[in-house]
């Protein structure tokens, strides 16, 4: 299987790549790690005329720490955020479920911001980004914008960025004292989507919840919150009556497709059971039970 | 549409060839430069039996664009072997017996190879995470996994040796 053609260009810069795709706007894809737009061009899913490999702009790539926040370069692969020791200590949620998604080779390839950008359900950092209540940095023709993950997510494969718009930076705040978080994904198989998922992000204040945030995913047509769910544990000890509460309220949330994974029943139940399992561990991490 | 040139280091000699940017490594590999030790499986980015590396990466080169491997440094299962000599993930591999139809062998011994660079000393568990990208659909992986582990301890014995 080949993609059908295009031209191609290898922009240095991120203005470089905005003129780029200014000049040819939504006849243009980005392309990043090429792990979910390569396979969709070879099924003439996606069939752009011009391609803007953004691999080589260093800008985009590397994990700093800045006023407390974590800046994560869109372009910094899934095994550089496994080996970031940064993450491992300031945000340890995006290193443990970034060995999760997909195999070795792919993460060699594949990027966070590729991932999010691409607006599948199925994708993992979603979820992950809704749960860390991260912020998007956008560069624009003329200048540049933030968007929060809680409003980026708009439909299956569409997105709050424009055409002319490239993400550039991921910021989320790094991970204080007293919070805990988890991903627990079930998958048939290396390198498939979730059957279901879900990112738990927990803040724990002498022994009560004081703040919940839930991201579910290929629970739904996107990633989505679970507010029900996140308010069951608010205020609580996280004790397993709490959590028990939000994994209903979980399976409440979950609108799943049916497919080779399973159907909507079980979907809805794993759905709620990977929420119980994320809530326990990020329980514990924040130094509760 | 017009190609473009792409220089690259290939198994330690410098190539030049012209592609259309829609041509997969993969397959100006096997058909433009003759070297047919990778193997198109999947072709979805699933199987590895591609596996090539690049810039010291293994990545499955069906889902790379041959353009984008511009001045970079690969090689392919035809650029282990030295002298005559074969490497010693192959030599594992041959007294294992890693391999029975042989078809995801190129790919296990490209991920092998550079698997055992990130990790000398691995466990079984850690060669089981390591290799995950690769598929044998004889399902002969207890043999790789050996394989594999033999190469680690053969390689550990060349470096003392040569230390």
């Amino acid at each position: 299987m080949i993609p059908p053609s295009f031209e191609y260009y290898a922009p240095t810069s991120v203005s470089e790549a905005i003129a780029l795709l200014t000049e040819h706007g939504d006849d243009a894809k980005i392309l990043a790690g090429g792990h979910s737009l390569l396979p969709m061009m070879k099924l003439r899913f996606a069939e752009p005329e011009h391609l803007i490999d953004i691999n080589k702009i260093p800008e985009l790539r590397g994990i700093r720490e800045e006023n407390g926040e974590i800046v994560i370069g869109a372009m910094t692969v899934e095994n550089a955020l496994i080996a970031s020791d940064l993450l491992k200590q300031k945000l340890p949620l995006l290193p443990e479920a970034a060995q999760l998604i997909a195999d070795p080779q792919i993460r060699n390839r594949g990027t966070i911001g590729g991932d999010i950008a691409h607006g599948d359900p199925g994708n993992d950092h979603p979820a992950l980004m809704l749960a860390l209540d991260a912020v998007f940095t956008v560069v624009r023709p003329n200048g540049t914008r933030s968007i929060k993950a809680s409003d980026f997510f708009l439909g299956m494969y569409y997105t709050a960025l424009q055409d002319d718009e490239i993400m550039t930076e991921i910021r989320i705040q790094a991970q204080q004292a007293g919070a805990g978080s988890s991903y627990h994904k079930l998958k048939r198989k290396t390198g498939d989507y979730a059957t279901a998922a879900a990112a738990v992000y927990l803040e724990m204040d002498a022994g009560k919840c004081t703040v919940a945030r839930i991201g579910l995913t290929n629970l739904a047509a996107t990633s989505i919150r679970a507010p029900e769910a996140e308010a069951a544990l608010v205020g609580s000890s996280v004790d397993e009556s709490a959590i028990e509460s939000a994994a209903k309220a979980v399976m409440e949330a979950c609108e799943p497709a049916e497919d080779l994974r399973g159907n909507i029943e079980y979907k809805t139940h794993m759905g709620g059971e990977m929420a119980r399992r994320a809530i326990r561990d990020a329980a514990i991490q924040a130094g509760g039970n | 549409m017009a190609k473009t040139q792409v220089s690259f280091n290939l198994n330690g000699k410098d190539v030049d060839v012209l592609v259309e940017p829609r041509e997969l490594l993969i397959h100006v590999l096997r058909e433009q430069l003759q070297l047919t030790g990778s193997h198109i499986g999947c072709e979805t980015s699933h199987c590895g039996a591609c596996t090539v590396d690049v810039d010291g990466e293994s990545v499955k080169s069906c889902t790379l664009l041959a353009v984008q491997v511009q001045q970079s440094k690969v090689i392919t299962v035809e650029g282990l072997a030295t002298g005559g000599e074969l490497h010693p993930v192959q030599a594992a591999f041959m007294e294992e017996h890693g391999l029975q139809c042989g078809f995801c062998t190129p790919g296990m011994l490209m991920r092998s190879y550079r698997f055992l660079q990130e990790n000398p000393d691995p466990t079984e568990d850690e060669i089981r995470h390591g290799m995950s990208g690769n598929l044998c659909r004889c399902t002969g992986y207890q043999n790789i996994i050996k394989s594999v582990q033999k190469a680690a301890t053969d390689i550990k014995n060349i470096d003392t040796i040569g230390a």
